[in-house]
């Protein structure tokens, strides 16, 4: 970014992958190559006219990805946004489930097709219902928090949005009260510069989102969110914090949206060509994948296997959820009330 | 059994409930150490410590967020808007967060809670502590919305709201907090439906539905309009949603006439649902055109006096009203 305004010093050197094993990075390379190759075929579709409308996580996939194999899900609770779609992978959503909320089918795990895809829920998962508008995720997860704290069995909530979304009462709200009780929670800013079309430096004052933790009495921390390790080891650092009973943490992830917010949206009628060419360098899958091959956990024969592996994935997916049951219309009226 | 106001009965509800279930909590602006601002929640801090009797930050919205983590958590929290007016910085996690999470995750996820709130005016409160807010959270789906008029209805009204497996916004009359004592049930005994109507008063001739500060001011008019030998029959709805549409069906078809009374602004008040539904229902019946008596469309009821008694509905405009109707 070019405004002063926007913070633009050098991230630190990758971190040593401590407690790491090659079993957890591939699968975690696994989710950031499946996320990219649904998304892929999600625009196809669209393009097909078979998909009303997808938020794109290209770009976000390898910090949504290493943050969440931080933690414990299962365990602990998740409240994602709208472009958490391969966080919600890394949850444990299978690409058929993902499918059947982008076809709006009867039995998306979410919502029975009752919300747009993005909107994640599972209760099983501690996938807690996300919904569309902006930032109201934030002090639900410091009332998760605060339950989490007085359960006192050492889970936590991690709690993610855009930088648009620190725009927000409810940001200022929510990290206030989770660090005035000292709550559990992680949260994580997916810092893509952009929120629609407006840019940073028209949406955040000072020099970004991880400084306004020190307002709030909480460790404050940026990290470049393409790389892996990076984003890991803060998460890591956070969650540790977190079952300590040492309060919250605000992580912001710097990434590039390299596709335009949804497919309502053409980001080149407002974005500098020369700026969109010179991000979509900046894919974070190769750099990954460079990173694995470089510290000798991947091969370029089990890459091409991977690749493989979630291309079929990805089609028996799609032709599972297009072929599965759209909700009976008589569904329309449940689940109002407990009784209905 | 004891003798209780309306805002002490309301007090007895959250401290049987605490005792009763370690899952119910309080949290909101003033309730621990001050007990709350109308003294709702005095001595509650003391029984049950501060954090299931949680001072919070002014902040409203995360007020009702934190109440909805807490409630996903498996928690009963009832949180208190200091007053309804202030509900407002909260209305998106109420609206689309809490009154949804129940439609939107397909019934994989619920939650039940409570907010509280004082309503409506007469106390001098002005435009800011005297707003009645039912009609904007009784036009939600997937809320629950209760305004008790009587301390014994207060009371059983709350203990099942705090019960209930859906969100509840509780509303209290504030002018009533202090207005009259009564005997009431302890426990369970104490316990009353949520969406059931009361018949406040025996009628013949006219059906009179309202609730809240404007029952006891409808009974007076009836009283007055009995020496004229009209016969007023006077029904409080204390659940606004879901509301008892059978109770006063059933009244409107004995008497063929209808009054609503809301202390509301007239245009789009939760009366004006009432008469509606009514009015459909009940067409073949009507003798009268359905009348509603409501508060002039001004934006909330100013500070003066002077202009505090013109806004507020009286036993005089009401029973001009029902007078009205009776003689169409």
């Amino acid at each position: 970014m070019a405004s002063g305004l926007v913070w633009s010093g050098r991230m630190p050197p990758s971190p040593d992958p401590s407690g790491l094993t090659q079993e957890i990075l591939l699968r975690a390379y696994a989710s950031v190559l499946r996320a990219r190759a649904l998304d892929d075929r999600r625009f196809v579709l669209n393009r097909a006219g078979k998909l009303a409308f997808i938020i794109s996580p290209r770009g976000h996939e390898v910090a949504q990805v290493a943050a969440i194999t931080a933690l414990e899900p299962g365990r602990d609770r998740f409240c994602l946004y709208y472009r958490n779609f391969a966080a919600a992978l890394a949850c444990g959503f299978t690409p058929e489930e993902l499918m059947l909320s982008a076809f709006a089918r009867a039995a998306d795990p979410s919502s029975g097709g009752r919300q747009t895809p993005g909107n994640f829920g599972s209760r099983r998962r501690g996938v807690v219902i996300g919904s569309s508008t902006v930032g109201p995720q934030i002090p639900k997860a410091a009332g998760i928090g605060l339950a989490l704290k007085w359960k006192g069995e050492g889970a936590l909530c991690y709690v993610s949005f855009g930088e648009g979304a620190t725009s927000q009462g409810d940001f200022h709200e929510g990290v206030n009260f989770a660090a005035l009780h000292r709550c559990p929670v992680i949260f994580f800013c997916e810092n893509n510069h952009w929120a629609i079309s407006v840019p940073q430096e028209l949406q955040v004052a000072g020099p970004g989102v991880a400084e306004r933790a020190a307002g709030y009495g909480i460790p404050g921390t940026r990290v470049a969110g393409d790389d892996f390790f990076a984003v890991h080891a803060a998460v890591a650092e956070a969650a540790r914090r977190a079952r300590a009973g040492e309060g919250p943490s605000l992580i912001e992830a710097q990434v590039y949206r390299l596709q335009s917010h949804s497919t309502d949206d053409d980001q080149r009628a407002y974005r500098d060509p020369v700026e969109l060419a010179n991000e979509a360098g900046k894919d974070p899958i190769p750099k990954m994948r460079q990173d694995l091959i470089a510290r000798g956990w991947l091969t370029d024969e089990v890459d091409e296997q991977l690749r493989r592996e979630v291309g079929e994935e990805v089609d028996r997916a799609t032709e599972a959820a297009e072929a599965a049951p759209e909700p009976d219309a008589s569904t329309l009226t449940r689940h109002v009330y407990a009784d209905a | 059994m004891p003798e209780r106001t309306l805002v002490q009965a309301v007090r007895d509800a959250l401290f049987e409930e605490m005792a009763r279930d370690p899952r119910v909590c309080v949290l909101g602006e003033d309730v621990g150490r001050k007990g709350g601002v109308f003294k709702a929640t005095e001595g509650l801090q003391k029984q049950f410590g501060p954090e299931r009797v949680l001072d919070t930050p002014l902040a409203e919205s995360s007020i009702a967020g934190v109440a909805q983590g807490l409630a996903l958590e498996g928690f009963i929290p009832v949180a208190e808007m200091q007053f309804a007016d202030y509900s407002f910085p909260a209305f998106n996690q109420i609206v689309n967060e809490i009154a949804k999470v129940r439609y939107r995750s397909n019934g994989d996820f619920s939650c039940p809670l409570v907010i509280r709130a004082p309503t409506g005016g007469g106390v001098r409160g002005a435009l800011y502590h005297s707003q009645s807010v039912e009609a904007f959270y009784a036009h939600v789906p997937g809320l629950k919305v209760v305004l008790p008029s009587t301390p014994a209805d207060a009371k059983g009204l709350l203990k099942a709201s705090i019960r209930d497996p859906d969100p509840v916004i509780f509303l209290e009359p504030k002018k009533l907090y202090r207005a009259v004592r009564a005997e009431m049930a302890e426990g369970e005994a104490a316990l009353l439906p949520l969406g059931q109507a009361a018949v406040a008063r025996r009628g013949e001739h006219l059906t009179a539905i309202t609730y809240g500060y404007l029952r006891a001011v409808t009974i007076e008019a009836a009283e007055r309009l009995a020496a004229e030998d009209i016969s007023v029959e006077v029904i409080d709805l204390r659940t606004l949603r879901p509301w008892d549409m059978e109770t006063c069906a059933h009244s409107v078809e004995k008497t063929g006439r209808l009054a609503v009374i809301y202390e509301a602004n007239r245009t789009g008040g939760f009366g004006a649902e009432v008469a509606a539904e009514l009015a459909e229902r009940c067409f073949a019946s009507l003798d009268a055109p359905v009348t509603r008596i409501a508060s002039p469309d001004v934006p909330a009821m100013p500070f003066s006096p002077a202009l505090e008694h013109a806004f507020m509905l009286n036993p005089d405009r009401v029973a001009e009203g029902l007078r009205r109707v009776a003689r169409y």
